[in-house]
């Protein structure tokens, strides 16, 4: 009954040079435009952009100590990133990364205190599983809140990480505060047994793999599994998966246990290999930093990466910044907000047919 | 009056579009004249779509050159088609559901840039809702307006813009049978004001009602153009197919009759002593958005049986259906399926039961964006398609399952597995998911306006299907605003009014005066 649509012969399309090479120019332009901008910023502090680029590349990629202190810096954004592609892929937006890092570190830190003696494997697994657990738990809070329609997630993630906080410091300046350490709130230095093995002698440490395994993992499970299609389907159209009987509440909460037990573990990171102890205030908005890659990325596990990397340098050499240069360590935020601006802007993309 | 004009109001010369290789358009001749309704005719495909868009200033044509008034213009953009006088009325409509009616048109109006001036435009919305009766209440949200109203809301949108050129996207595919009578009314009286209209349809009938010439397309050209006068359903017929239809009675609704109500009788008298395969007992259900609330429904569904559900849209189709899949809560009353008492059973234990549903709404109910047509096929049913113990999808055989299910309902060409499902015209996207519920070898199968948007041949297609699905033993509860289609297929037919079932009738009460009776409230 119905005919080939067309007998015409297909044409070729045009095949230029820009609609060839625009997808690989692509980040190269947003990287370069970013930091023609920021040059001219750092020229308007007075400082010599030039030599503030050198000293960046010296101190992140330009050394050993450099290279693994970028990786260092990778673990926790790699894993706060996944923490929000996860739940975005079934359109939730969980601006919570940030508090589920504090009640991952919370709970692992309750475990290192009061598990005592225990060989080195089974401490580990204790304080990793109960990392997780403690994220985990602390976004079931808004996930169930959304799931049951009550209270929109992007509200209440966010306003919860300041309640995670306050939560925190309440342990360290209280009940957990050590008492040797009278001028700074601090818990006392876990037992070794709890502290996440280190590699090469650098700060790079456990989650450094494992956080890649989670992405690999991710990857798979979205693109292999029926779970991952499932997540996808309510993803790109909740009524529709919702007709064909999809127990959408179910999904909605377990992504984002997932996820805030992947940014729990940042925070397990954190403060059992980078601190030793918890520290008020140890993350500087690792969570808010991987809601950005993951924005950046297009919610694509190995993109994450790739763009975790590269704000890793951005951070590092922040820090650079403040000590050569001495600039404040907020212009860095003013790249980082550069960057994004020029992604979503969506400026550098070829034209759709 | 048509053919006096010497000159077109509208005209392309060669027009051609491409799409990459994909020609669209091949040297489309097109004349439109003021004060006259020219039919746009074709299959799935043929481009009839496209031609107009391009018309509308939303594509670029490739080659070729529109006319208007006798002079060569381009139409940059949809703006400078309504500049140049040329409204189209959606197939999709192009509102916003928060607004309210009249902050919606204000939307459009070309010469409300700065302040809205609400009563101005008040005026001049009644006026022309008088003149043409297309009444509506202004000040209601266009979210909760039935179908049919947002239409009137388009076509009013249209005119307001002080488009001389209409261009209708099968205008009357949401439309009750009461309603289509009224919207020719209203061609009518555009028509005599001077207005060009362009009326691109699937419906034989209607064209031979109310056009004056008929251009029919055929893979992206010109197949023919007639006058009314000679025109004939079989010589449009083959300028569509391109041949001559081996039984040309087939395409008459009227062939199915004999079949259905031979098998009909048969298969409603085996019905009595069965048990039901869907029963709803007292049931009633609060209203989805736009629809109405369902009372005291009482409703049996047997095997090998379709019966029809006419009503105007609104009156409760939809909260029918879901109350039967589970997505809808009852407030009172009970369901059974199959003689178990289902009424607290999950959608997914529902479906897993025997229940398939095409729904009225392929792209937004029944298909997912961004996944393809492959991973459209096997929604909800993912779970059976894994390997390794349940952990990894087996892709590859998804694959072929899809294409044979896709085989089993497009005669000739499928579209292709991997393409994202958001690409495919509205009537291939119909196809396939009604390629997928049919698949599932369905107990109770709920069709909505299974035909909508497809063309003639497509549409005989999809009826034979839900023959076949009847004679295969499945309960099929069938939601359409064309009588003819209804008559033909349904061993029974329920009338809803107002979430009622306000009639019940068997083929031999079959007449449409009687039903359009009951759709609108009469007794």
């Amino acid at each position: 009954m119905a005919t080939p649509q067309s007998l015409v012969l297909p044409e070729q399309p045009p095949r230029t040079v820009r609609t060839l090479l625009l997808p690989y120019l692509r980040p190269l332009l947003i990287g370069v435009t970013a930091m023609v901008c920021f040059a001219i910023i750092l020229l308007l502090f007075g400082k010599d952009p030039l030599r503030a680029y050198s000293d960046i590349f010296r101190q992140t990629l330009g050394s050993r100590y450099g290279w693994s202190e970028v990786l260092v810096k990778l673990i926790p954004l790699l894993l706060c990133a996944l923490a929000v592609l996860l739940p975005a892929r079934l359109g939730l937006v969980n601006v919570g990364g940030e508090g589920q890092i504090y009640m991952g570190a919370w709970l692992a830190t309750w475990g290192a205190l009061s598990l005592g003696d225990l060989p080195r494997p089974l401490a580990l697994t204790a304080v990793l599983v109960l990392g997780f657990i403690g994220g985990g738990l602390w976004a079931a809070i808004p996930a169930y809140l959304r799931a049951k329609g009550w209270l929109n997630e992007v509200i209440s993630t966010l306003l919860l990480n300041y309640v995670a906080i306050q939560f925190v410091n309440y342990f360290i300046f209280g009940a957990w505060r050590d008492p040797e350490s009278a001028n700074f709130p601090q818990t006392v230095r876990f037992a070794d047994a709890f502290l996440l093995p280190q590699f090469g002698g650098t700060r790079v440490h456990l989650l450094l793999p494992l956080g890649l395994l989670a992405a690999v993992l991710i990857f798979f499970l979205l693109r292999y599994t029926h779970w991952g299609y499932a997540m996808r389907a309510i993803g790109g159209n909740p009524e529709a998966a919702l007709r064909h009987g999809f127990p959408i509440t179910r999904y909605l909460i377990l992504s984002m246990i997932i996820a805030g037990g992947l940014a729990g573990l940042a925070g397990v990171g954190e403060v059992m290999a980078i601190q030793g102890r918890l520290r008020p205030a140890f993350s500087p908005g690792y969570g808010y930093v991987g809601f950005l890659i993951s924005w950046l990325a297009g919610h694509s596990p190995f993109a994450a990466i790739g763009m975790a990397f590269l704000l890793a340098v951005i951070a590092l050499g922040g820090d650079t910044l403040q000590i050569t240069q001495n600039v404040p360590f907020s212009t860095v935020n003013i790249l980082m907000a550069l960057i994004l601006f020029i992604v979503l802007g969506n400026f550098f993309r070829a034209k759709k047919a | 009056m048509e053919q006096a004009q010497p000159q077109p109001l509208l005209e392309t010369r060669g027009l051609t579009k491409r799409f990459g290789a994909f020609v669209a358009n091949q040297a489309i001749d097109l004349a439109v004249y003021a004060g006259e309704v020219h039919a746009v005719l074709g299959e799935n495909g043929a481009g009839k779509s496209t031609l107009m868009k391009s018309l509308y200033g939303f594509h670029q044509p490739s080659a070729g050159e529109i006319w208007l008034k006798g002079a060569p213009v381009t139409i940059p953009s949809p703006q400078a088609g309504r500049q140049l006088g040329i409204g189209m009325v959606f197939q999709n409509f192009t509102l916003v559901p928060a607004m309210t009616v009249l902050e919606n048109i204000a939307l459009f109006l070309p010469d409300m840039r700065g302040r809205l001036q609400y009563p101005v435009i008040e005026q001049r919305v009644q006026a022309l809702a008088e003149r043409y009766g297309l009444s509506i209440d202004l000040r209601r949200r266009v979210g909760t307006l039935a179908i049919g109203e947002r239409q009137r809301l388009e076509i009013l949108k249209v005119l307001l813009s002080d488009a001389r050129i209409l261009i209708f996207d099968e205008p009357t595919s949401v439309l009750a049978p009461q309603e289509v009578e009224g919207f020719f009314q209203v061609v009518q009286r555009l028509k005599s004001d001077g207005y060009a209209i362009l009326f691109i349809t699937h419906k034989l009938p209607e064209v031979m009602a109310i056009a004056d010439r008929i251009t029919v397309l055929r893979q992206g050209a010109v197949a023919g153009i007639l006058a009314r006068a000679d025109a004939t359903p079989a010589a449009i017929i083959q300028m569509m197919l391109g041949k001559t239809p081996s039984k040309p009675s087939e395409l008459q609704p009227q062939s199915l009759t004999s079949e259905a109500t031979t098998t009909g009788q048969s298969s409603s008298r085996n019905g009595a002593n069965q048990r039901a395969m869907v029963e709803l007992r007292q049931v009633s259900a609060l209203a989805s958005q736009g629809g109405s609330r369902l009372t005291g429904i009482d409703l049996q569904l047997f095997a090998g049986e379709i019966v029809g559900v006419a009503g105007v849209s609104g009156n409760g189709q939809r909260e029918l259906g879901d109350a039967i899949l589970g997505l809808l809560l009852l407030a009172q009353g009970e369901r059974f399926l199959q003689g178990e008492n289902a009424t607290y059973w999950s959608p997914a234990t529902i479906r897993a039961s025997g229940v398939a549903c095409i729904p009225e709404d392929a792209l937004q109910m029944g298909a997912i964006r961004g996944m393809t047509v492959a991973e459209n096929m096997i929604l909800g049913e993912q779970a059976q398609h894994t390997r390794f113990g349940g952990l990894v999808m087996n892709w590859p055989g998804v694959q072929k399952v899809a294409a044979q299910a896709l085989g089993n309902v497009f005669a000739a060409k499928a579209p292709r597995l991997e393409v994202p499902v958001e690409t495919l015209s509205g009537g291939n996207l119909q196809r396939v998911v009604v390629a997928r519920e049919v698949a599932r070898n369905p107990k109770v199968l709920l069709a909505y306006y299974p035909a909508r948007g497809l063309d003639v041949a497509n549409a005989e297609a999809m009826r034979q299907l839900l023959l076949r699905c009847r004679q295969e033993g499945a309960a099929v509860l069938l939601f359409s605003e064309d009588m003819d289609e209804l008559f033909t297929l349904s061993d029974r037919l329920l009338v809803l009014y107002h979430g009622q079932i306000v009639g019940r009738l068997l083929p031999n009460e079959y007449n449409a005066h009687r039903v359009g009776h009951l759709m609108t409230g009469g007794e």
